[in-house]
Order: structure tokens, then C-alpha cells, then sequence
């Protein structure tokens, strides 16, 4: 088959966007190709080209169209309709029977014809995240200016321009010419193939594949840094980007002046790594060493000298820079901070960080005796925990805030839980991030989660499809991984609800509130006066169980990251929703719901254990037929809830079943006030034999209605008691 | 005066890197070179305008002319002023007020990277020496209305100058988009001369240093900007200047209108080195001075068009 390749030579694309921009050129050029069956595409991306290569038909065969139209009686508005959706005319129909045929032969089209047709409204659409305008001669976008178009059926160039009437699309048409590195290989250069084009390039300093730049860079690196007795720190991520910044990727390695290596080691890895794209490396104990790893995008003539020494010098520019503010911040103590919060805004809508700090003291001194922590260290570190956003480093380097606010708080003498809590407040930051342990450090970064969701849910500012701009997918999700990893016994819902409360009563009120200390009181008396009492003449609306909506909300919204990361560990999701239905305190009563993420956890591996078990599908099995049952006949004549009268239970297989459901109601009471699910799962196995049994030997309906009766009953107890731990009618397959 | 295409392609320029052993250009050294080369681009050597800004991209030779359709080429010097930068003299980066070299053509040259590459030769930095790469950096100016996408320009990882395709310029998109392009001078300079303390750099080839210039001038203005300066008085001036800029306006004198803008955005940012601006009022202040610009420019395009 003939082999189609497409090269856009441009300026420099971002590398954050090559990735993705290789992934949509395969996918928009398959979809625009299908008419040739293309098969083994493959895209490239790089610094400044993406590139293309397929296999396609040499063309599509001619066709022969047969379309049924309208009725031969149908008004001429109607046929004229038909004919201009098909571009054809009266002479081409033809009678058949009552309607009207179009019959036509549709002309095969070459390869090279559909291809050219094809790309230019390719390249117009290309999504881009951001295109732009250069030039003035035409409104032709690209991400940066687009300079070539390879484009080649074969080795021929397929001809089409991007020229459109009076616009001249920047006088691009597609040819046969690339270029090579701009400085190591200056000029174009003919292409023929895809191979040859990767082959050429090769010679002319550009490595096309991601792949190999990738494993250059990394074991380049890696062997410079062995040759000090150093290791790099893995960083996929930076590895990615700086594949993408270079065409010719050259490792080099640096100094860093002793002077520096003082500085906190995450001061010292965002210069390197946020500003200047360096690897950090590290001593045999893996100590940070007084190096860094780069890449150059040329072989320079001096091998490499000059580029080093100027990147040395600008790393010690920027770790200057560090020390003035390293050392300018603690010049005053964190607690003198808190007063500038009430400047900052948190959001527009949701008042300053000083508001929101009282706020995380009230909350995190509640959460606090859940968590097993001393609440006066956790009002501490809730007061203190936004303060470094006034630092000169935070200001500098926003990525990190509560990490300085941690080295200062320890700096100034607080309690080390506190100085903990501070700098991890934050935690998890993403999926891959650790997850603060320490009681103090826990209580404050639930208060700040909790506070975040509710506040934001509170102003409509809820994320909506893929957009999420404030992070509360990722703030409700730390909620999940703290509370489960750490196996902590909270009620979401009690802390949503007061996240709630304290976010209503103090989203709108005006800045201004520190520092005054509140006189003769103790500070925890203060705080709960700022709380409680406005929050409860403002929140007004709740349901029947004392929940406000908004507090109902945040909670569906964690338990929904809960399901979330349940499937995407390969967990069954339907077990959740059915667990979650449950009842949970076993009486119907109470929230009617549970809220606590480790106890339905347990429940939900129990009742999956017991899905995945014989007696467990069985029993499945069975109560869908009670449950069925069940429906038909309470519409008939209403719940079947009452008392089962016990003399007329006649059949022994009846009588078993009446004693087997007191069995195991007692056993899953006892089980579920221990909160012993594998005990209650187990009294409900236990049930299946003779489930089974009566349901072989045992007719629901019996022409006898106080027969029936105490039968539909049977079966309603036996729905209850399962449904004592989860709801088994949202059990799918 | 228009850029012709000619001028684009690379032109004879006197060899770049300079022997090993000869003295790297001094300060005013630096600026002469790039007159002289952008000069031989086909851009207008302007002058820095007079009035006290926080980037070149101000001067009316950038703001105003990058919108409409006739087409422009100008380089300059611009004293840029940011108050909240200064550092009393004693940070051997950081100044509260340096000079930019500002470079705007329009429409955008074919061969605007070539171009720019070929000055930094021009000041003796090879690129088979040293290591040039373009790193994505998207400007963008609230109080200006504008925005651009372009590039960091990195020599050895130093960030030697931004590179921008303007987009918008007073919330009017550029018809004819042109091509922006800063150079730090102090910094390139610190860089070209292998300096680490700004206030060393040899200024003239002869022994003045930048210190001997400016280092009194960094230590009474940090004081004036982050101390002694009347805000009272700036706020005040702040509102003359905004009203003064609509009463001309609406004589349609944009040049006239447009400094009051420019005065009003320099009050602006004295006023928040003074720390006296909450957060809120600051975005108030930037959009405040955003509606002056956008008018100014609607204003000029439309003399222009007259």
C-alpha cells in the first residue's frame, strides 16, 4: 500500500502541548482518511514539527449509488429536496414502483486527489489549545507560526495550499522540503519517505522519535551523574518536558556553589527544576549533592564549557535570590503574618485568607479529638497555616506555600505537631503524593478540605464536567485517602455540616477581624462565638434530620470521589451504591445513611466477598425472586410488613425459614452493633440452604390468603435483613 | 518605512563571536550595536519616551501603533520603572528601575527568529557556543488590555529576552499581528560581560561603572517608593489623571489621552509598592486603567482611519 506522510515544520510548540497535538493529528487524519482504509499510523512530535505517517489505498473504487426518494406522488418541493441534498438532477431519477430511484455512478477518486482535499481543513481545525495570527496576509492559526508542509503520497508530493480566496495562507503549500537543526544543521532538505525523513533528520541533528530523545536524556544523565558517584532523582515529568524543549538532546552537568546548599531542599529543587528545568541529583545516602543535571539542545564547540558555566551562573542568580528571601522572611515571626491575610483573597466571592483562617481554626479545633489530637495544636497550626502566603518565597515560588510555612514555624519555636501540620496541610497534593499521618497535621488538612468544598459549593462554584478549577475533586479525593489510609472513624457529614455552617456565617462578613485577642476569654470560647451563632440564624433550611442541603451535597460529592477510586482500583462500583443505600445502623432510623468511609469500606469488601462466593450468589439469586415477588404483590395490596402468625406456618421447609431469619436477625444485630461485617455476611450465607429450600418446596401464593399473607411476610423479612447491609436490588449482572 | 521583506533575510553582519581575549561590550557598547543592527533591519531608531513606565511595551511607539493596519518598524531604549522591584540598591539583580530594548514590527517579518538570533551574534553570543532554546511564555497585560503568545529566549538557561506575536493590544485584536520582541539590557549585559553584581558592569569601556550611574539613584527611590512617597497625593493624581484622559478623549486626542494612561498606570504601581492597594482594590485600579488604554487605542485607530 502507498505510504502517506505529513510533516508540520513550525516555530517552537510548547512542550506541555506535543503530546497531545501527535495524538490528535493520528486521530483527525484516520478520521479524514477513512475513505482509504489507512492502517499503521504513527505520529511524531517535537519541538518544532509533528509529523505523520500512514498506509493508505491507493485510492476509492468507483461506486454505484442506488437511494430510495420520495414518493412518486410527493409535491415537487419535496423531490427537489432530495435532489439537492445529492446534487443530482431530474434525468437521474428513475421510476420503481411508487417512489422515485436515484441511480448514479459515483467516479473512483485517487488517493492524492481525496489527501489534498483533505488536509487543508485538517490544518484549519487543528485543536490547538491556543493558536495564533502572524504575518498580515492571512487569518490562517497555528499554535506558533507554521513555516512548512511535507506532503507526500509515496515520495510525490500531494499538492494542495492553504491559500482560500483573497487569503493567502501565508503562501504555504504542501512540498517536499524540511530542515534539520536550526544551528547544527541549517537549511532544508529533501524528503521522500518517512524513513528516510527520520533517517535524514538523524544526520541533521533532530531525533524525531520522543522515545529515543527520552532515553538519551535519561541515561545520559544517569551515566554523568555515576561518574560522580551520584544518582539522579526520577522525574518523569520534567524528563517528558524536557524531551520537548530540544531537538538534539546533549546532557551536561553542573556545580552548585557550596554556598547554597544550605537552603531548604525544596527552595533549591524548584529554581532547578520549575525555573530551569534541571535534574536534582543525590550522594550515595542520598543526600541532595552539590550538582544538577541539564540538557542542551546543541553539541556546542567547546564541548559544552560556556553553556555550563552560564547555567552555574544562573543558578546561583536565582539561588541569591532565595537566600535574600530565605533569609528576609524570618526576619519575623509567622504569627505576625496572619493580620496581612485579611488582603489576600482567597476567591472573589468567598472573602480573604483571614476569614477563611478563622474559619480552619474553628474546624480543625472540632475535628481535632476525632482525630486524636490535642485541639489547642490544632487551632495553632489552623491559624498559622496560611501565613506564609504574605512570605517573600511564597510570593516568589507559589508551589511552596505550606512547606516554607512549615520551615518558618519551626524556626520561630512552635510545637513541632504544629510546624507538621503547617507543612502538610496541603497533603495529598495528587494521586501520587503522600498523605499527612501525624493527628495535628490530619485534623488541619481535613479542616482545609472540608472548608474548601464547602465554601465553594456554598457559591454555586461547583466543577462541572472536566472542569474543576478549584481543585474540589482533588480536595474531597484527599478527604478519602486521609480518612482511609490513616483508618480514621469520622461522620463526613457532621464535618460537612459544620464546614457548612462556618462557611456561611463568614463568607460575607467584612475583613478586619484579627488580631484583636479575645480579652479575658480563652481563645476556643472566641472562636466558637464567631461560629456557631450566625452560622445557625443564617443556615436556616435543613431536612427533617437536621442535614442542610449544602452539607448533603458536599457529602455525595466525597462519597463520589469514594466511588470514583473504588472502580478505578478495579473494585466492584455497584457494591458501593448498593452499601451505601443501606440503612446503616441496622434500625432504619438515625441519618438513614452511613458516613463513615472506613465502615462502609468494610462493608463493602464483606459484601463483595460474599457476591463472589457460592452461597453468595445464590442468595443474590434468591432475594431478586423474594424481591420480585414482593413488588408484584405489594401493588396489589400494599407492604406485606406485619408479624408472621407462627401456627400457620404449615410446611416444615416455611417453619425452617421462619426460625433460620430469627437466627440471623439476632446474629446481624449483634454483628453490626460490633461492626463485625464478616460475621454479619456470614449469618446471611448461613441463610441459603434454606432459602433454597423453600423456595423449591414452598408456593408464595397459596390460594389461601392467611397462608399467603404469612408467606409474602417471610419473604419481606428476609429482604430487611439483607438489606440490613447494603441494598442487594442495586447489585448488577 | 515599512519592513520590507528583503530586510528580513539574515544580512551581512560583522562576524559574531568575538576573539578570544578582546574586551565583551560595554553597557552604551551594547545599546549601539543593537541601533545598529536593528537600524539595518528596516526599524525606526526611536528615542525612550518621556514619561515614567513600567515596560516598554508602553511607549505609544508599541501600544498605540500595533493596532490597525498600517504597518510599522521601530527599535528604543526604554528606562522602565517598577517600584516594587526596588531593593535599596543592596540585590546584586534586582532594580527598581533598568533599561529595556524594545523591537516592534509589523506585521510580524517572515523571518522574525532568524532575525532576532542574528542580534544576539551581533553582541557576540554564538549559538554553536551557547545554547539557545525558545520556552513557551504567553504575555499578557491587564492593564493594557493585551495579550500574545510567544517565548522565553534562553541563552545557558538564562532568560535573555521575551519574544511575543501580539494578539490583542487595547482589547482590540491586532489586524496586522506584529512582532514584539525585550531584551533585559542589564541583565544581557551582566550576562555578555560575565558579571554577577549589575552594579559593576562596566558602563562605558572606559571605567564608570552602573553602580557609579545609578546605585544613589536605586537607594533614593526605594526609599521614595516604598516609604516617602505621598499616597495621598498619588491617589489623587491618579483620579486628575483618569479624568484629564476621558476629557481628551472626547477631542479625540489620543496621543495627549494616552499619556494621562500611561501617567495613571505608573501612579498605580507607586501606589502599590506603597502597600496602601488591598487586593480587591487592585484589580479594581488595573481595570480602571485597562478602560483608559482600550479607549486610547480605539481612539487612535480611529484617527488613523479618518
Amino acid at each position: 500500500m502507498p505510504e502517506f506522510f505529513l510533516e508540520l515544520f513550525s516555530e517552537e510548540i510548547p512542550a506541555r502541548m506535543q503530546t497531545r497535538a501527535a495524538a490528535d493529528l493520528e486521530r483527525l487524519a484516520g478520521e479524514a482518511l477513512a475513505p482509504l482504509k489507512p492502517a499503521n499510523l504513527r505520529a511524531w512530535a517535537g519541538a518544532r514539527r509533528i509529523a505523520l505517517a500512514a498506509e493508505v489505498a491507493p485510492g476509492v473504487a468507483e461506486r454505484r449509488v442506488h437511494e430510495r426518494g420520495p414518493r412518486r406522488t410527493a409535491p415537487d418541493k419535496a423531490i427537489d429536496g432530495f435532489l439537492r441534498k445529492h446534487g443530482a438532477s431530474r434525468a437521474d431519477l428513475r421510476e420503481e414502483g411508487d417512489f422515485w430511484v436515484l441511480e448514479r455512478v459515483e467516479p473512483g477518486v485517487a488517493a492524492a486527489v481525496l489527501i489534498a482535499a483533505a488536509m487543508p481543513t485538517l490544518l484549519r481545525h487543528f485543536p490547538w489549545p491556543k493558536s495564533m495570527r502572524w504575518g498580515g496576509t492571512s487569518l490562517f492559526t497555528w499554535v506558533r507560526p507554521l513555516r512548512r508542509i511535507v506532503a507526500l503520497l509515496d515520495g510525490e508530493v500531494v499538492p494542495f495550499s492553504l491559500a482560500e480566496g483573497e487569503d493567502d495562507g501565508h503562501h504555504l503549500a504542501s512540498a517536499d522540503q524540511s530542515e534539520g537543526h536550526r544551528f547544527l544543521s541549517p537549511g532544508a532538505f529533501p524528503v521522500s519517505s518517512a524513513a528516510q525523513w527520520a533517517e535524514e533528520l538523524h544526520r541533521r541533528h533532530v531525533m524525531v522519535d520522543l522515545g529515543e530523545r527520552k532515553r538519551v536524556i535519561a541515561e545520559g544523565v544517569a551515566s554523568l551523574a555515576a561518574a560522580q558517584g551520584l544518582a539522579v532523582v526520577d522525574d518523569p515529568g520534567l524528563l517528558d518536558e524536557v524531551a520537548g524543549l530540544v531537538e538534539w538532546p546533549v546532557p551536561l552537568l553542573g556545580r552548585i556553589d557550596a554556598a547554597y546548599m544550605d537552603l531548604p531542599v525544596e527552595v533549591m529543587q524548584v529554581s532547578m527544576r520549575v525555573n530551569q528545568r534541571y535534574f536534582a541529583l543525590r550522594d550515595a545516602a542520598g543526600k541532595a549533592a552539590p550538582w544538577f543535571a541539564f540538557v542542551a539542545n546543541v553539541a556546542a564547540h567547546d564541548g559544552g564549557a560556556t553553556i555550563i558555566a552560564g547555567n552555574e551562573r544562573v543558578l546561583r542568580a536565582r539561588f541569591a535570590d532565595a537566600r535574600h528571601f530565605w533569609d528576609h522572611d524570618r526576619t519575623v515571626r509567622l504569627e505576625s503574618r496572619v493580620a496581612a491575610l485579611e488582603g489576600v483573597t482567597f476567591h472573589a466571592k468567598l472573602g480573604s485568607q483571614g476569614a477563611r483562617v478563622r474559619r480552619l481554626v474553628a474546624l480543625a479545633r472540632a475535628i481535632a479529638p476525632q482525630v486524636g489530637a490535642d485541639p489547642a495544636l490544632a487551632a495553632r497550626a489552623a491559624l498559622l497555616c496560611k501565613a506564609d502566603l504574605t512570605s517573600g518565597m511564597v510570593g516568589e515560588f507559589p508551589e511552596l506555600q505550606g512547606v516554607m510555612g512549615g520551615y518558618y514555624a519551626a524556626h520561630d519555636g512552635e510545637d513541632p505537631q504544629v510546624a507538621q501540620a503547617v507543612r502538610e496541610h496541603y497533603m495529598p497534593r495528587g494521586p501520587s503524593d503522600a498523605v499527612p499521618a501525624a493527628p495535628v497535621a490530619v485534623a488541619v488538612a481535613l479542616a482545609d478540605k472540608f472548608d474548601q468544598l464547602a465554601a465553594f459549593f456554598g457559591v454555586g462554584e461547583k466543577p462541572s464536567g472536566s472542569g474543576d478549577p478549584f481543585a474540589l475533586r482533588r480536595a474531597a479525593l484527599g478527604i478519602v485517602r486521609i480518612l482511609r489510609e490513616n483508618g480514621l472513624r469520622i461522620g463526613i457529614l457532621d464535618l460537612a455540616q459544620s464546614a457548612c455552617a462556618l462557611s456561611n456565617a463568614t463568607a460575607n462578613e467584612p475583613a478586619g477581624k484579627w488580631p484583636e485577642k479575645p480579652a479575658g476569654k480563652r481563645p476556643e470560647e472566641a472562636d466558637k462565638n464567631v461560629s456557631h451563632a450566625q452560622a445557625e440564624t443564617r443556615l436556616g433550611r435543613t431536612d427533617a434530620t437536621g442535614v442542610s442541603p449544602g452539607a448533603s451535597e458536599v457529602c455525595d460529592f466525597i462519597l463520589e470521589r469514594l466511588r470514583v477510586q473504588l472502580r478505578s482500583e478495579g473494585a466492584r462500583h455497584d457494591v458501593l451504591a448498593a452499601v451505601l443505600a443501606a440503612a446503616h445502623d441496622g434500625t432504619g432510623k438515625g441519618r438513614g445513611r452511613d458516613d463513615d468511609l472506613v465502615r462502609l469500606l468494610a462493608k463493602t469488601a464483606q459484601v463483595t466477598d460474599l457476591l463472589g462466593s457460592p452461597d453468595g450468589a445464590d442468595l443474590l439469586t434468591a432475594f431478586r425472586r423474594a424481591a420480585n415477588i414482593l413488588r408484584i404483590e405489594e401493588r396489589k395490596d400494599g407492604p406485606h410488613d406485619g408479624p408472621i402468625a407462627k401456627d400457620r406456618l404449615v410446611l416444615p421447609e416455611e417453619r425452617a425459614l421462619a426460625d433460620a431469619l430469627a437466627d440471623a436477625e439476632a446474629r446481624l444485630a449483634t454483628a453490626l452493633a460490633a461492626e463485625d461485617f464478616a460475621a454479619a455476611t456470614a449469618a446471611l450465607a448461613a441463610l441459603r440452604p434454606t432459602v433454597d429450600a423453600f423456595f423449591d418446596k414452598v408456593t408464595v401464593n397459596d390460594p389461601d390468603p392467611d397462608l399467603r399473607r404469612n408467606r409474602l411476610r417471610l419473604l419481606n423479612r428476609l429482604r430487611a435483613a439483607m438489606g440490613l447491609t447494603a441494598d442487594f436490588s442495586r447489585i448488577e449482572g | 518605512m515599512t519592513h520590507s521583506a528583503t530586510a528580513a533575510s539574515p544580512c551581512p553582519t560583522q562576524p559574531g563571536a568575538r576573539q578570544p581575549g578582546s574586551k565583551p561590550p560595554s553597557f552604551q557598547d551594547l545599546i549601539l550595536a543593537l541601533h545598529a543592527y536593528w537600524s539595518r533591519q528596516g526599524c525606526l531608531i526611536l528615542q525612550p519616551y518621556d514619561m515614567e513606565m513600567g515596560a516598554g511595551t508602553y511607549h505609544p511607539a508599541t501600544t498605540l501603533h500595533a493596532v490597525g493596519r498600517k504597518p510599522w518598524a521601530a527599535a528604543y531604549v526604554q528606562p522602565c520603572r517598577r517600584p516594587t522591584d526596588g531593593r535599596y540598591g543592596e540585590n546584586p539583580n534586582r532594580l527598581q528601575h533598568y533599561y529595556q530594548y524594545q523591537v516592534i514590527m509589523k506585521p510580524s517579518p517572515q523571518e522574525a527568529q532568524t532575525l532576532l538570533l542574528d542580534s544576539y551574534k551581533e553582541l557576540g553570543l554564538d549559538p554553536l557556543t551557547h545554547d539557545f532554546r525558545f520556552v513557551e511564555d504567553d504575555w499578557e497585560s491587564p492593564t493594557l488590555g493585551a495579550w500574545g503568545l510567544g517565548w522565553e529566549v534562553w541563552c545557558d538557561g538564562m532568560e535573555v529576552g521575551q519574544f511575543t506575536y501580539f494578539q490583542q493590544v487595547g482589547g482590540i485584536a491586532c489586524e496586522l499581528p506584529c512582532f514584539e520582541m525585550t531584551y533585559g539590557l542589564e541583565r544581557l549585559a551582566m550576562y555578555v560581560q560575565n558579571i554577577e553584581n549589575v552594579y559593576d558592569l562596566d558602563f562605558n569601556g572606559r571605567g564608570v561603572t552602573y553602580g557609579d550611574v545609578f546605585l544613589r539613584a536605586e537607594r533614593e527611590y526605594s526609599a521614595f517608593n516604598f516609604e516617602y512617597a505621598n499616597t495621598e497625593l498619588l491617589a489623587r493624581h491618579f483620579a486628575d489623571a483618569e479624568g484629564e484622559c476621558a476629557a481628551l478623549l472626547a477631542r479625540k486626542l489620543a496621543l495627549p489621552a494616552y499619556d494621562q494612561c500611561i501617567k495613571a498606570g505608573h501612579l498605580f504601581n507607586l501606589l502599590d509598592a506603597r502597600g496602601v492597594i488591598s487586593v480587591t482594590e487592585r484589580a479594581a485600579y488595573i481595570g480602571r486603567v485597562r478602560t483608559l488604554a482600550k479607549a486610547c487605542c480605539e481612539t487612535w485607530l480611529a484617527g488613523e482611519q479618518d
